[in-house]
C-alpha cells in the first residue's frame, strides 16, 4: 500500500487517559450506592432526612444533660438543662448493678465477677492456660459463697462431696469388681459413687458445716436473696442458665433421636411442653407451685428456683436445636463409626456431638441470647432485675416522669452483652470452619 | 468360608441385661420408666400431702362463682358480676386479638425490612440492620414497657381536651379512640346467653363472602374459557362489582355510619377504645418480632442460588416473573417454617401483657383469679393447657405446610 494513501499512522501509543470523574472515587460511590435509579434516589433522601431528623432531635438532647444537679430530682433537672438527665443514673447507678446488696460488701459480687471472667476464658478461647479450669471446676461453689455469704464450711464440705464420689469412681474399680465380680462390677461403681454424691449432700454437708462453723467461725456476711437484685441478678439468672442448660439440652436431644421408645416419649413429651407454655407460666410455678411438689416444711431460695424454672426453659429450645445439628449430619457419619467398632456413646463423643454442636453453633448462641434476655421477666413474680428497679425509681416522687434515661441505660447493658455473644459466634464459626470454600 | 463360629453355649446369664445390645436396651428402658413413676409418684404424694396440710383440695367450682372485679378490655359482654371463667374467656380471646394482630403487622414489617436489607441502596439496608440489631439484642420486656411509657408520658391526658375540638381519632395518655362502625337501621343481636352477636356484622359478612365466592366463579369461568379459545375475556369489573356494590347496598340499607368518640364529664364516651397497654404490646411485639422475621427472609432469599436467578434469566423470563415464579416458591420453603414458630414466639409473649396491665389470659387467669381463689394449681394447670393448646395448634399447621411443601426426593 502506498504511503500517501494513508490518512494517519499512529508512531507512539497513547497513555490511557484517566476515567471519567463521575465514575471514581465517592461520586461513583453515591451513584452506585445511593443514586442508581429514580426510586432509589427517593429513598436516599428519604432516609437522609431521616437520619437528620434523629440526629438533630437526639444531639442536643445528650449535650443539654445534666449529671450533677443541685437538687437530685427530675425538677433539679431541668432547671438547670433542657435535655437529658442523667442525675437518675448517677443517683441509682449502684441500685441497678447490685440491687440492695449491703454497700460495704460491694466487693464480692464484683470479685465473683470477675473471676467468672478468668474461669469462663479457657473454655471461650482455646490459648488460655488449662489449669484454669480447675477454677472453672469450683466456680460454681465459689461464686454461691461469695454472693450469698455464710461459712465457708458448707461450700466446702459440698466440694468435698463430689471429690468423694469422683474418688469412688476412680479408684474403686477392683474393689467392686472382687467383691461383686467382673459382671457388675463397672456398673455397680458408677450406682455407688452417684449415690455416694447424692446422700453426702443431703445428710453429711448440713452437720459438718454446723460443727466446723461452731468450731472455726470463718466465712462472710451473709446475704438473703431479697437483696440482690439489678444486673448482678439478671447475670446470675443468666449464666446459670447458660451454663446448665447445655449439658441437659445435649442429654434431651440425644434423648430425642433414642431408639429406645420410653427414652423418647419422655424426652419429647418434656421438650413439647416446655416449648408450648410461656416462661412466665413457669416463673409462676417457680414463685407459687414448686414448694407443693416438695416435701412438706422445704424451704428453698427464691433466685434458686427461678434458676432452675429458667435452665428447664433453656435446655427443651437447647435440645431442639442440637436436635437440628445432629439431624443435618449424613448418615454415612453414623454408619462410619459403626464400621470402626464404636460404641453409641464412643461414637456421641467422638464423631457426631462434635460436628453436631458445630452446626449449631449460631442457633446455640441465639438461645443463649434469648436466655439472657428472658431473665427481664422474673419482674412479674416481683424480683427486683433492672426493669424492676426502674419501676421504683419511676414511681418515685423525685423521679415522677423519667423514663428514657433509664430505659436506654438498661437497654444498653442489654445490647452490649447481647451483641457480644453473637459477635463471639461468628468468630467461633470462623474458626471452627474446616470445609474450604 | 464354611467354618462359622459356634454360638455361645452359655444359657442366659444376668450380665447380659447390661452388656448385650439384644437386652440392654430393653433395661434401659425399664430403669428409666421405674425412675420417671418413682418421681412423679413422690411429686403428687407431697402435692397431696401439702394440699392437705393446708386444707385446700382440688377442683375448678371456682370457675363459676363470681369474679368480682373488672377486665378492662373486653370483646363480650363481662361485668364484676360474672364468673371467674367468664373472666377467663375475656382474657383469652384478649390474648387471640393481640397475637393474631401482632403476627399480621410483624409479618409486613419484617418481610419489608428482610428485603429492604437487602436492598442495593447503601443507606436502607445499613438503617434496617441498625433495626435488626436494635430490636434483637433488647429484651422484648423493655421495648414493651417502653413504648407504654411513650403513650403514657407524652401524649395528653383526656381532661386536656376539654374544649378542643376532637376529630375521629382521638389519642390520648390511657388510650386510642378510634370511629365505631354504627347501624342507624340495625337488625338488633342473637342472643345465645353467653354472647351476644351482631345480625348486622353477620349480614355483611355473608354479602362479603358470597361476593367473594361468586368473583371466584366469575375467574375460573374466564380462565377456563381463555383454555378453551385462547381469548381472555374482560372480568376484572364484574369480579369488583360482585363484591363491592351488594356490600354497599347493605351498608346503606343498615344506615352504616361512623360514631365519633366525645368528652364527656372526665373521659371520653363512644368510639372504639383501643387501651394504651394494647397499642405499646402490639407495636413492641410487631417491631420485636418482625426483626427475627426479617432475619429469616433476608436469609431465605440468600439461601437461593445465583444461579437460579441466572437460569430464569437464560430461559427469558423477565425479573417480575423471575422472582414470583423462581425464587419466592424456593425461598418460602425456607422462610415459612420459620415464620411460624415465630408466630409462635409471638403469641407466647403476649404473655408479658400482665407486666403492662393488659388483661390476657395470664392476666385474668394466672392474675387475679389466682390471687383472688388462692387456686395456684388450678388456675396455672389451666392456663398452661391454653398455650399448649394454642402451640400445638400452630406446631400443627406448620407440619402440614412442611409436608405438603417437602421436597420431592427419589
Amino acid at each position: 500500500m502506498a504511503a500517501d494513501s494513508v490518512a494517519f499512522v499512529a508512531t507512539k501509543e497513547i497513555p490511557p487517559s484517566p476515567p471519567p470523574a463521575n465514575s471514581v472515587g465517592p461520586v461513583k460511590w453515591l451513584r452506585e450506592n445511593l443514586f442508581s435509579g429514580p426510586v432509589n434516589s427517593i429513598l436516599s433522601v428519604i432516609c437522609v432526612g431521616f437520619i437528620v431528623w434523629m440526629l438533630a432531635s437526639i444531639i442536643p438532647w445528650f449535650l443539654d444533660s445534666s449529671w450533677t444537679p443541685e437538687e437530685m430530682s427530675l425538677k433539679g433537672c431541668r432547671a438547670e438543662a433542657s435535655g437529658a438527665c442523667f442525675a437518675v443514673i448517677v443517683e441509682r447507678f449502684w441500685q441497678f448493678i447490685f440491687g440492695f446488696y449491703p454497700s460495704d460488701q460491694y466487693w464480692r459480687p464484683t470479685l465473683a465477677f470477675v473471676l467468672l471472667l478468668v474461669s469462663i476464658w479457657p473454655v471461650l478461647f482455646s490459648s488460655a492456660p488449662r489449669k484454669l479450669l480447675m477454677l472453672t471446676a469450683v466456680y460454681p461453689v465459689l461464686a454461691f459463697w461469695l454472693i450469698w455469704g455464710g461459712t465457708i464450711w458448707g461450700p466446702i464440705a459440698v466440694v468435698a462431696g463430689v471429690v468423694v464420689g469422683a474418688m469412688i469412681f476412680m479408684k474403686g474399680e477392683d474393689v467392686f469388681n472382687s467383691l461383686i465380680g467382673d459382671a457388675f462390677g463397672p456398673i455397680v461403681k458408677i450406682v455407688v459413687s452417684v449415690l455416694a454424691v447424692v446422700l453426702w449432700m443431703m445428710l453429711l454437708v448440713v452437720p459438718i458445716d454446723s460443727a466446723l462453723s461452731s468450731v472455726l467461725d470463718i466465712g462472710l456476711e451473709p446475704v438473703e436473696s431479697a437483696k440482690l437484685g439489678g444486673f448482678m441478678l439478671s447475670l446470675i439468672i443468666g449464666v446459670t442458665g447458660i451454663a446448665a442448660s447445655l449439658p441437659i439440652g445435649v442429654a434431651l436431644a440425644l434423648g430425642r433421636q433414642s431408639k429406645l421408645f420410653v427414652v423418647k416419649t419422655i424426652s419429647v413429651g418434656f421438650i413439647e411442653f416446655i416449648r408450648g407454655v410461656p416462661l412466665i407460666t413457669l416463673l409462676f410455678v417457680a414463685h407459687v407451685l414448686l414448694n407443693y411438689f416438695l416435701p412438706p416444711g422445704t424451704e428453698f431460695d427464691i433466685i434458686l428456683r427461678v434458676c432452675i424454672m429458667v435452665t428447664l426453659f433453656a435446655s427443651a429450645y437447647m435440645a431442639e436445636v442440637i436436635r437440628g445439628g445432629i439431624a443435618a449430619l449424613p448418615k454415612g457419619q453414623y454408619e462410619a463409626a459403626d464400621a470402626m467398632g464404636l460404641t453409641y456413646w464412643q461414637a456421641q463423643r467422638l464423631i457426631i456431638l462434635p460436628q453436631a454442636l458445630k452446626i449449631s453453633i449460631p442457633n446455640i448462641v441465639s438461645t443463649f441470647i434469648g436466655l439472657f434476655k428472658d431473665t427481664t421477666l422474673v419482674i412479674v413474680i416481683g424480683l427486683l432485675d433492672p426493669l424492676g428497679l426502674a419501676g421504683t425509681t419511676r414511681a418515685n416522687a423525685e423521679w415522677n416522669g423519667i423514663f428514657t434515661e433509664l430505659y436506654l441505660f438498661i437497654a444498653v447493658f442489654f445490647f452490649i452483652f447481647c451483641f457480644g455473644m453473637s459477635r463471639y459466634s461468628m468468630y467461633l464459626e470462623r474458626k471452627l470452619a474446616t470445609d474450604h470454600r | 468360608m464354611s467354618v462359622t463360629a459356634a454360638p455361645p453355649s452359655e444359657g442366659f446369664r444376668l450380665s447380659q441385661l447390661i452388656y448385650d445390645t439384644r437386652y440392654r436396651g430393653m433395661t434401659i428402658q425399664i430403669v428409666a420408666l421405674f425412675a420417671l413413676m418413682l418421681a412423679v409418684g413422690w411429686l403428687v404424694s407431697n402435692a397431696i400431702a401439702n394440699l392437705e396440710a393446708l386444707g385446700k383440695d382440688f377442683n375448678f367450682s371456682f370457675l363459676f362463682a363470681t369474679s368480682g372485679y373488672d377486665v378492662n378490655q373486653r370483646l363480650l359482654e363481662y361485668s364484676s358480676q360474672s364468673t371467674h371463667g367468664r373472666a377467663a374467656v375475656m382474657g383469652i380471646l384478649n390474648t387471640l386479638v393481640l397475637a393474631a394482630a401482632g403476627c399480621i403487622t410483624a409479618t409486613v414489617i419484617g418481610v419489608l425490612a428482610g428485603v429492604a436489607r437487602l436492598s442495593k441502596n447503601w443507606l436502607i439496608a445499613r438503617l434496617m440492620t441498625i433495626y435488626v440489631e436494635a430490636f434483637r439484642n433488647v429484651p422484648t420486656l423493655l421495648w414493651i414497657i417502653i413504648v407504654v411509657a411513650i403513650v403514657n408520658e407524652t401524649l395528653p391526658a383526656p381532661r386536656d381536651f376539654r374544649g378542643v375540638e376532637t376529630g375521629a381519632f382521638v389519642f390520648t395518655n390511657r388510650g386510642f379512640y378510634l370511629p365505631e362502625p354504627l347501624f342507624s337501621r340495625s337488625l338488633g343481636d342473637i342472643d345465645l346467653t353467653l354472647l351476644k352477636i351482631s345480625i348486622d356484622l353477620l349480614a355483611v359478612l355473608a354479602v362479603v363472602f358470597a361476593g367473594l365466592y361468586v368473583s371466584k366463579r366469575i375467574g375460573s369461568w374466564a380462565d377456563a374459557k381463555q383454555a378453551a379459545t385462547g381469548d381472555r375475556p374482560t372480568v376484572v369489573w364484574y369480579r369488583l362489582g360482585i363484591v363491592f356494590v351488594p356490600l354497599i347496598i347493605l351498608l346503606v340499607a343498615l344506615g352504616f355510619h361512623l360514631g365519633y368518640a366525645e368528652l364527656k364529664g372526665f373521659n371520653f364516651k363512644g368510639g372504639t377504645f383501643i387501651r394504651e397497654s394494647f397499642v405499646g404490646l402490639w407495636i413492641a411485639l410487631s417491631l420485636y418480632t418482625g426483626a427475627f422475621i426479617a432475619e429469616n427472609v433476608r436469609a431465605g432469599i440468600q439461601a437461593i442460588s445465583k444461579g437460579q436467578t441466572e437460569a430464569a434469566y437464560a430461559l427469558g423470563l423477565q425479573p417480575g416473573r423471575t422472582m414470583s415464579l423462581v425464587i419466592l416458591p424456593q425461598a418460602l420453603r425456607v422462610i415459612v417454617p420459620v415464620m411460624i414458630s415465630q408466630y409462635l414466639n409471638l403469641t407466647k409473649n403476649t404473655s408479658l401483657a400482665i407486666a403492662v396491665g393488659y388483661m390476657d389470659a395470664t392476666g385474668t387467669l394466672g392474675g387475679i383469679t389466682l390471687n383472688q381463689t388462692g387456686r395456684e394449681m388450678e388456675t396455672i394447670l389451666l392456663l398452661m393447657a391454653f398455650y399448649l393448646v394454642v402451640s400445638l395448634s400452630i406446631s400443627a399447621v406448620m407440619n402440614i405446610y412442611n409436608e405438603r411443601t417437602k421436597l420431592k426426593e427419589r
